[in-house]
């Protein structure tokens, strides 16, 4: 089954790759039915959404380069609606997860993560931040962001060229297109000593913990 | 006899031996500071602690400082001590002699448990407090579950509370005191900050808009690489080197393979060379313009940035076709480079030159010559030459303050010799000065390009090396100019294919002190700036 109804500017259906998952994910949307007027809203609100994507600037190293050079001229994702990059989390709704994370950077990463309103999304970016990448073996690196935090994308490489990182964007916009808006968590009560850790209420980290 | 010689031969209890340029003058720990002191007064003076390296020995433990003293940059003193107690070794302290001993010492401190004594500041440099273990010990046990991912930031406490240990006369005493005063405001910056260049933590103790005292926080990108280097084979530590400084990849990368070179007694081949040495030229091209358009961001004109990654992509271009990757270049390997050039290489390079040039007056007339630019440059951040070498801030920020120490002149290594260039020189040693610097280097690497281009030498582009590659017993030490200062590698080996123990001179560590140095008493929104005027990244800190 094709995803019919989430379609990408400028770059077609068969040019992405791992499209399984989010047909058994469209699939299952379609099994359980939704109301014709909050899908039709849905839409519109995450066309748009999907179009405006506010990454924050965090990057720790070498792929951080690379992230800049997206932001620049050559490759420029504001061509994308991405280029509002916030330094406050709290305006931002993507996290951009460019470098290693080690021992002593994973409780900030945590609290950014925490910081931000939902609905929010990460991108793993590099092998560093997937699983820990040539430091492997180091005792002081996390090995890969989803030990902290979930993630919803993977983008391999090290570093990962500006085009993949461009493929990866398209892919979490066709993600943002699927959600059904009015179902996604809401900011959680923080000040409720069960609801710490936001993760953890947030039906779709289970699905984002599993990786492709 | 040579000045050296004679200096030298005073110290009767010194088992001093010499290769003509590199000399290795070891000491008793009770006689350090001694000896320290008197090279550093003596007639030649030896200035420029050049790093601190903390060794393991199996059963003792030791430290050697490298020297250099900057009206004869070519000597380099290997100063060496050792201490038997492995439980609470303790070697008394060079800061009061040379100031940038002070953050070296503290390095060594956290990787190897050594405490220095009348160090004003023994807290660990790059692991949290309560991490346990002293990681480059060779009995350290790197089992996870001993030190496991924290889930709590460190505590700010533990981040003021400076421990120290004095000794006067024979009397040891162990006290602690706090960085900031009761009521003191103290404004944090980073690791989260877009402009720190890196997940840098900068403590800032505000009055008013003037800033009193910095306190820089570093480890928050320490990787553990000299650690896992141990247990990795030359070639790949290659690939760890290149992900230190990564806008200097290239060039460090190069320095790590004559370092080998050097052990291996290889010759490397005449094509390698050049080959190397162009690349390298690009590579600070490429690093000068990335620094010099952050700089300008960071002051607020977001075109400059722009601008200086568009022509930095024309460098991307020219790696991608030779060397396969973008920002990873990957490109030289003991004995040579990769692979041969790619047949477009010369005829885009070539294309590069009068671009670039025309580019750089480009740049000049849209920022240089702006008087919002100027005027926030003028008159900031004065680094004289004398605090420059005292801090060991080598590169285009020393050169920018007067202080001659250009590697490629000093001690030229690769092509080098076959190029006419000059140093470039400033002597204001003012923001502007070291802005202005790396826009005429780029001039510099472009004339040095020019020359060696047409006359890259035919045959092999690599030297034959064994499948396993081990280095005879002995230390090697190499020097090469980075795009931000000296980088030093430092190896041990014991004849294996691993390493015993190899150490980075990191030359942005010391830029960091600069800007401790060159920001206090300024306003703070000039911090960022200055920041962005030294160009450190901060990988390269934490290695
Ligand atoms: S994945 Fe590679 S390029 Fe990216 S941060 Fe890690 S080491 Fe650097």
């Amino acid at each position: 089954m094709e995803v019919k109804d989430i379609c990408i500017k400028n770059m077609k259906y068969e040019d992405f790759k791992e499209n399984e998952y989010l047909e058994n994910y469209l699939k299952e949307l379609r099994a359980n039915g939704v109301n014709i007027a909050i899908a039709k809203l849905d839409d519109l609100i995450n066309w748009g959404r999907s179009n405006s994507v506010w990454p924050l600037t965090f990057a720790t190293s070498c792929c951080g380069i690379e992230f800049m050079c997206l932001g620049a001229a050559r490759y420029d994702f504001a061509r994308f609606g991405w280029e509002v990059t916030r330094n406050s989390p709290r305006q931002a709704d993507v996290v951009f997860c460019c470098g290693t994370i080690v021992h002593k950077m994973a409780p900030v990463l945590k609290r950014l993560y925490d910081q931000m309103a939902e609905p929010k999304y990460v991108m793993a970016f590099g092998s560093c931040a997937i699983g820990g990448g040539p430091f492997k073996k180091s005792y002081h690196t996390v090995m890969g962001v989803d030990q902290i935090i979930p993630v919803d994308i993977y983008i391999p490489g090290c570093p990962p060229r500006p085009d993949a990182m461009i493929y990866g964007m398209m892919q979490l916009a066709r993600k943002i297109k699927m959600q059904e808006f009015f179902k996604l968590p809401k900011q959680p009560d923080l000040s409720s000593p069960d609801n710490s850790d936001s993760s953890e209420n947030n039906p779709e980290t289970k699905e984002k913990g599993n990786r492709p | 006899m040579k000045m050296i010689d004679k200096l030298l031969a005073q110290f009767a209890y010194a088992s001093v031996t010499s290769d003509g340029k590199y000399y290795t003058v070891a000491v008793p720990k009770e006689k350090l500071h001694e000896t320290a002191s008197r090279l550093r007064n003596s007639a030649l003076a030896f200035d420029f602690l050049m790093d601190i390296v903390g060794m393991d020995y199996g059963d003792s433990l030791g430290t050697i400082y490298y020297l250099s003293c900057t009206q004869f940059p070519a000597y380099v003193i290997a100063l060496k001590t050792e201490t038997d107690d492995r439980e609470d070794p303790i070697i008394p302290s060079v800061s009061d002699i040379w100031e940038s001993a002070g953050l070296y010492e503290r390095e060594v401190h956290d990787f190897l448990g050594i405490r220095f004594a009348n160090n004003p500041d023994m807290r660990r440099l790059f692991l949290r407090k309560d991490w346990k273990g002293y990681p480059l010990r060779k009995d350290y046990d790197a089992n996870p579950e001993i030190n496991p991912v924290p889930l709590t930031n460190e505590n700010l406490d533990d981040m003021e509370t400076v421990p120290v240990i004095e000794i006067h006369n024979g009397l040891k005493e162990e006290k602690t005191y706090s960085l900031f005063e009761k009521g003191e405001y103290v404004v944090n910056f980073g690791p989260q900050h877009p402009a720190t260049h890196g997940v840098l933590h900068l403590r800032v103790s505000l009055d008013g808009e003037i800033i009193r005292k910095i306190d820089p926080n570093f480890g928050y990108i320490h990787r553990g690489i000299e650690k896992m280097s141990e247990a990795y084979t030359y070639p790949q530590i290659l690939h760890l080197i290149d992900r230190m400084d990564y806008l200097s990849g290239t060039i460090h990368r190069h320095g790590l393979c004559l370092a080998v070179e050097k052990g291996l007694q290889l010759e490397v081949p005449e094509r390698a060379h050049y080959i190397r040495t162009i690349i390298d030229e690009l590579t600070r091209i490429a690093s000068h313009l990335l620094g010099w358009g952050c700089m300008a961001m960071d002051m607020g004109a977001i075109t400059a940035f722009v601008y200086g990654m568009r022509d930095r992509e024309k460098i991307m271009d020219i790696f991608e076709e030779t060397c396969g990757g973008r920002l990873m270049a990957n490109y030289s390997v003991i004995g040579g480079v990769m692979n041969d050039i790619h047949p477009n290489f010369q005829r885009k390079v070539k294309e590069f030159i009068p671009y670039m040039r025309k580019m750089l007056k480009e740049h000049h007339l849209l920022f240089t010559g702006n008087p919002i630019a100027r005027g926030r440059m003028k008159d900031v951040g004065y680094l004289s030459k004398e605090k420059a070498i005292a801090l060991g801030a080598s590169g285009p920020t020393g050169r920018a303050s007067g202080w001659s120490n250009d590697v490629r002149k000093i001690e030229p290594y690769a092509a080098y010799r076959h190029a006419e260039f000059n140093e470039i020189l400033r002597s204001d040693g003012l923001t502007f000065d070291r802005y202005i610097i790396r826009l005429d280097e780029i001039a510099e690497s472009l004339k040095i390009i020019e020359q060696l281009i047409d006359n890259i030498p035919g045959g092999a582009y690599a030297a034959k090396t064994k499948a396993i590659i081990k280095l005879p017993e002995g230390e090697f030490h190499q020097r090469v100019e980075g795009a931000r200062g000296e980088f030093d590698v430092y190896i041990h080996s014991k004849g294996d294919k691993y390493p015993y123990r190899v150490k980075f001179r990191s030359p942005s560590m010391t830029l960091v002190s600069a800007l401790k140095a060159i920001a206090t008493g300024t306003k703070v929104a000039d911090l960022i700036m200055l920041g962005g005027s030294l160009d450190y990244v901060v990988p390269c800190i934490d290695r």
